[in-house]
């Protein structure tokens, strides 16, 4: 039962705010420590299970680089918005006439959903495709109608071009078959004697995937419907 | 034939010529900072399985030390947003190309080393994908260089101002990653597996579902990640009750419940680089506050769809 200190100290330190990266390496310690703990542990033990805990994390620190590989599309990304990358994005969507926040976030929310079920999930994606271009184009929607737009406004819209991109990529990504999660299902039943092929489990991903593009067509729509109420009735600011 | 080892040199000279840039930078007073930070991601990619796993674990350690102590953020020289205008308007739609060079490059090169006899040879197809995707971000700054000519050293100077937008966060992923490992090793798994089957009582089949349901979503917010909860609710609550004792359909229970889990990621901090990085890229000023707009963004859709969920598993996860 000691071990679940370990959630614990996740859970307190998200209340406290503290650096996410610390609380991670405190977690990994003291479960490390809780797990190896008896009323009879010498100190010199309990130093050796906080020596091969630390082993332990750095053996799967290694093993995960290459999830954070994928950094290197910055210096393209970051190259291409030095000439000009986001205004273009906004140029081209305020010719756009019938362009707004929410038709343009649904419109690239299908395209994404539809390519992760085809397991195209590199597609998309927060430096590569939400920053230099999905994020600029749905401001750009915004104030080809509203004029310029306020802080607040412009952050909302933000974050709702991120939120686009996760919702369409968690709940399209299922449908393929050859993705992580439903080999790691699989490889999970297996070794409980229970044998799927991975066309059983990605079928069954399909009614989530229409529930999510449903509910957020909805937020979507919402959207749209607060903009314009609380954006469409002021006058031009421009000259 | 090109591997992952190969895409880890690309990556690690990357970071190396950020930290570089980040201790010559004077204008960032904790350019110090950064350059070590950086600079222990390069090493962690050029020699990572040369530093045995202690030593990984000390680099991790020492990662962790320096983001509390606070990194700077860089401001190398780039373009004025008129420039920038300027550049789009004479340029025009072309601009778009390199940046699709990327994700092109990963969908040819995945297809070629996955279906072409000369293309196993060629890229590893393990990995088909992060390596093609690495080949696709060379070619797209070698095309802007050649076509744009912008000084020798802005692709990796632009890198580092949108690195430095990042920040730490771009390491939680890989250190989630590492305490469920730490977690699996403990048997954390079991002991919440004997705490949800003790306390909740699981006496029909609405109650089990929700159980696994509700379970998934509340420790993938805690972890950060999905693929850590599923073996954990799935061994305490999805195989022995939902399936077991109510004779779900294991295939159908497992494929639902994962999707309840990934209602949880959007709710949540720990999924960093679905909703910390994609803050801190949109430069959004809440983000450092746990519930980021981004966040806030995804909780009305994330709540309604676990009850989707919920209800798809209680009606079709049940044949006969």
């Amino acid at each position: 039962m000691l071990v679940l200190l370990g959630i614990a100290v996740v859970v307190f330190g998200f209340i406290v705010r503290a650096n996410p990266l610390l609380v991670v390496m405190a977690a990994a310690i003291v479960t490390g420590l809780a797990a190896a703990w008896s009323p009879d542990t010498d100190l010199n033990a309990m130093y050796q299970a906080g020596v091969a805990t630390l082993a332990r994390f750095g053996e799967a620190f290694n093993k995960n680089r290459y999830v954070s590989l994928i950094w290197i599309v910055l210096a393209a990304i970051g190259l291409l918005e030095r000439a000009g990358l986001q205004e273009r994005a906004r140029m081209a969507i305020e010719k756009v006439q019938a362009a707004t926040v929410g038709r343009l976030l649904w419109v690239y929310f299908i395209v994404r959903q539809i390519a992760a079920a085809l397991g195209l999930t590199s597609l998309g994606g927060h430096p590569q495709m939400v920053r230099p271009l999905i994020a600029p184009m749905a401001e750009g929607a915004a104030e080809a109608r509203f004029g310029p737009l306020p802080d607040r406004h412009r952050f909302l819209i933000r974050s709702h071009a991120a939120a686009a991109d996760n919702v369409a990529l968690f709940f399209g990504e299922d449908i393929f078959l050859a993705i992580a999660s439903i080999l790691l299902i699989k490889g999970y039943l297996e070794t409980n004697g229970i044998v799927v092929e991975p066309l059983q489990l990605s079928v069954w991903a399909i009614p989530t995937a229409l529930s999510a593009l449903a509910i957020h067509s909805v937020r979507l729509w919402l959207l749209d419907r607060r903009l314009q109420r609380e954006l469409g009735a002021k006058p031009e600011t421009t000259p | 034939m090109i591997t992952l080892g190969h895409a880890y040199i690309i990556g690690g000279l990357f970071f190396a010529a950020i930290a570089i840039l980040s201790a010559l930078d004077k204008a960032n007073r904790r350019g110090p900072v950064n350059a070590l930070f950086w600079g222990l991601i390069a090493l962690s990619f050029l020699a990572g399985d040369r530093l045995g796993n202690l030593g990984n674990g000390l680099l991790a350690l020492a990662l962790v030390a320096l983001a509390a102590v606070g990194l700077g953020q860089g401001k190398p020289a780039t373009t004025t947003t008129e420039e920038r205008r300027a550049s789009a308007v004479r340029r025009g739609d072309a601009l778009f190309l390199p940046a699709l060079i990327i994700p092109a490059a990963a969908l040819i090169g995945t297809l070629i080393a996955k279906q072409t006899e000369w293309g196993k040879h060629l890229i590893d197809p393990s990995q088909a994908t992060l390596i093609s995707l690495a080949l696709g971000v060379l070619i797209a700054v070698a095309a802007v260089m050649v076509w744009l000519k912008p000084p020798l050293l802005a692709p990796l100077q632009e890198g580092r101002r949108l690195m430095d937008a990042v920040g730490w966060a771009a390491t939680l992923p890989q250190m989630l990653a590492s305490l469920g490992a730490v977690f699996l090793a403990a048997g954390v798994g079991d002991q919440v597996g004997i705490l949800v089957s003790d306390f909740i009582p699981l006496d029909n089949r609405t109650l089990a579902v929700s159980a696994y349901c509700i379970g998934m979503a509340l420790f993938t917010v805690v972890m950060g990640n999905a693929f850590a909860a599923f073996p954990v609710m799935t061994a305490a609550v999805g195989l022995p009750v939902v399936v077991g004792v109510f004779g779900g359909d294991p295939a159908r229970v497992c494929a639902i419940g994962m999707l309840a889990g990934f209602c949880g990621t959007l709710m949540t901090p720990m999924a960093a680089n679905f909703n910390v990085v994609p803050a801190n890229l949109l430069e959004l000023p809440d983000r450092k506050r746990a519930f980021n707009g981004v966040i806030r963004a995804q909780i009305p859709t994330a709540l309604p769809l676990l009850v989707a969920n919920i209800l798809l598993m209680r009606f079709l996860a049940f044949p006969s």
